[in-house]
């Protein structure tokens, strides 16, 4: 597998008819990072993830593994080692688990290997499977999978993608405790060797798993550091304080509203 | 095990439509209803096409004619050069009287090798370039459908201003010979016949093949979410775009078997409305399934000679009609019929144990 490589963004800035919704905004990850992104409703997590990946365009500059981003197709970055989920699992309804994993490996393959059958299992993909413990269901459409395998699924994608950063758009939202864990729980064993970023809105799962977090505000950066050094940002509290979510930071966990 | 089983299948399905074409139908028709089901044996190569590009790819393909004329005049321009005979113009030129020799385009089309790849090459290569910039533009859905549709009506347009080189609204009419053979011969006739069945078989074969591959897979890909295919880092207009050109190939190839089988070919076989009924024939069997797109397409194409000669204006009612119940209540047309019965009486099964449980 190849080395994961940092993203290092600098003053990022998307808008949309006038309205900014990233503005400025520094982010350095490092290579073999678990951040989380956190911040209110309309903070600009998703736009930025979308920049990142090409969907959107963006002014400033963000670099991944020392190479320029911006301006490139979504798929020339994805290519570049790049992988994303979205809010909404998205995945191939009416493919099997396999024929999903089996396409998410296979953007290199050459015309040849493309116009023939997929008579056995790639290797990675088989590890992917195992990883995401889906073994069981690899025949099963992916339509009739349940949400939080559906994500699960999208992780597995990017795993046989052989992704060195992997953006996730909240990826446990909607699952039970146990499923939260087991997410958690993945993502460390994931980020032993790739880079991870990913966009939470729950506090607890933060706590539990974040390496680093950075917090973004109205398209700002708020705040970056641990998570002690975040929950204890007088900033941070502040934005939160006067948000639904007030006790999320500094207190228990609240479900997202 | 299950492999072995579809694949024994596979064959056992082959070898039974190779009996039913080659022997059954032969035996049992008339040289006229035979020459029939030859014509409706290239609308279901169109529908081939279709099955991929549609039913597989998401792309719907309102504007074959545009392929299938290609496809057809390429053949019938060719086969009126030969049939003038060496240094005499193609009888309707004399007729409307302007050109004292060939135009320069149609000069090629003196070579038949040149103009049997022409048939398959030339709407596989106009498919290319409008798809290119199609699918790039990230044309989608309904105005992908009407785009294609109108280069079709615009391309049946054309043909129809340029009488003096094509023959007009009438189109090139009374194609005598083929590649030597006199169409006029029932034997030859036969032949043609033959050739269709032949050339169908190989192009759903060839479709088979594409759509259990792992582009096939990719295809539907697409077909369920074209941004996440490009977030895998796939292009999806490359995807698409192979689906088109093939899709292209096989209708022009349908034109241009489609020119000795009926002795003609005119704007009118390649506008708007035959255009429509092309996709008519998937969609009632099952776009997504080559038996369904197959048979829909030959089972419309026979129920429209035989209701037009009856009720020539209803039909046309009629198959919109079919179209639009097709489409609204059963999307996966005729083919799916069997599944989605097996699901209803799974389900009342289901509810009916479910009732005994409670009442227990
Ligand atoms: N395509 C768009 N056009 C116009 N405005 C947009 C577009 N996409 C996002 N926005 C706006 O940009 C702001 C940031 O949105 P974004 O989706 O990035 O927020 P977020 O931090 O992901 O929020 P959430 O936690 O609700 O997912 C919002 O005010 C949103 O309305
Ligand atoms: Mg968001």
């Amino acid at each position: 597998m190849s080395e994961p490589a940092g993203l290092e963004i600098h003053q990022l800035r998307v808008s949309f008819d006038g309205f900014t919704a990233v503005d400025g905004v520094d982010l350095d990850v490092r290579p073999g990072d678990l951040r989380f992104l956190i911040g209110p409703n309309g903070a600009g997590k998703t736009t930025l993830v979308d920049a990142v990946t090409g969907l959107v365009k963006a002014e400033g500059s963000v670099r991944f593994g020392g190479a320029e981003l911006l301006g490139r197709s979504v798929h020339r970055i994805a290519r570049s080692g790049i992988g994303r989920t979205f809010q909404t699992a998205t995945v191939f309804e009416e493919l099997t688990v396999l024929q999903n994993l089996d396409i998410a490996a296979g953007a290199g393959r050459s015309v040849w290997t493309m116009l023939r059958r997929r008579n056995d299992v790639p290797e990675p993909v088989a590890r992917a499977l195992e990883t995401i413990g889906l073994t069981k269901l690899a025949g099963s459409p992916a339509g009739t999978l349940a949400h939080g395998q559906k994500q699960w699924l999208e992780i597995g994608m990017l795993l046989v993608q052989d992704v060195r950063l992997l953006l996730l758009d909240e990826p446990v939202a909607g699952m039970s405790h146990d499923e939260r864990q087991a997410t958690g729980e993945l993502l460390e064993r994931i980020s032993a060797e790739r880079t991870v970023v990913v966009i939470e809105h729950d506090m607890d799962f933060m706590r539990s798993f974040a390496r680093s977090v950075s917090v973004l505000h109205a398209g700002r950066l708020l705040s970056e550091g641990t998570v002690a050094e975040v929950q204890a940002d007088p900033k941070v509290q502040e934005v939160y304080l006067g948000h639904a979510a007030a006790e999320t930071v500094t207190g228990v966990a609240v479900q997202e509203a | 095990m299950t492999l072995l089983h579809g694949r024994a299948r596979t064959w056992a399905g082959f070898a039974g439509a190779a009996v039913l074409l080659f022997a059954l139908a032969p035996l049992a028709l008339t040289d006229f209803r035979l020459g029939l089901l030859a014509k409706y044996l290239c609308t279901a190569m169109v529908a081939v096409g279709i099955c991929l590009a549609w039913g597989r790819g998401g792309l719907l393909t309102l504007g074959q004619g545009l392929f299938f004329g290609l496809g057809g005049y390429a053949m019938a321009m060719h086969l009126k050069i030969a049939d003038a005979g060496p240094g005499n113009l193609p009888d309707f030129m004399q007729l409307y009287g302007t050109a004292t020799e060939l135009p320069w385009w149609w000069r090629p089309f003196a070579n038949p090798a040149f103009a049997l790849a022409a048939t398959v090459l030339l709407p596989m290569a106009v498919a290319a370039l409008l798809g290119s910039f199609i699918f790039r533009r990230r044309v989608k859905g309904a105005y992908f459908a009407i785009l294609s549709q109108a280069l079709a009506a615009a391309f049946a347009i054309w043909l129809i201003g340029q009488q003096a080189t094509t023959g007009g609204t009438n189109g090139l009419t009374d194609i005598q010979g083929f590649f030597g053979y006199d169409l006029d011969d029932p034997v030859n006739q036969r032949t043609v016949y033959f050739v269709i069945a032949a050339a169908l078989l190989l192009l759903i074969a060839l479709a088979r093949q594409l759509i259990h591959s792992r582009y096939g897979e990719l295809l539907v890909a697409v077909r369920d979410s074209e941004e996440r295919v490009r977030f895998l880092g796939y292009d999806p207009a490359k995807v698409k775009l192979v689906a088109y050109v093939v899709a292209a190939g096989m209708a022009g190839l349908a034109g241009a078997l489609f020119v000795p089988a009926v002795g003609i070919i005119s704007p009118a076989m390649i506008g708007i409305v035959p255009s429509i009924e092309f996709v008519i024939g998937a969609a009632v069997g099952g776009r997504a399934s080559l038996v369904g797109a197959v048979l829909g397409a030959i089972g419309v194409a026979w129920a429209k000679t035989a209701l037009s000669e009856e009720f020539p204006a209803a039909w046309t009612y009629f198959q919109g009609l079919l179209f639009i119940v097709a489409l609204a209540f059963l999307p996966g047309g005729l083919a799916s019929l069997g599944g989605v019965l097996r699901r209803r009486r799974d389900r009342q099964r289901k509810a009916a144990v479910v009732a005994v449980g409670e009442a227990a």
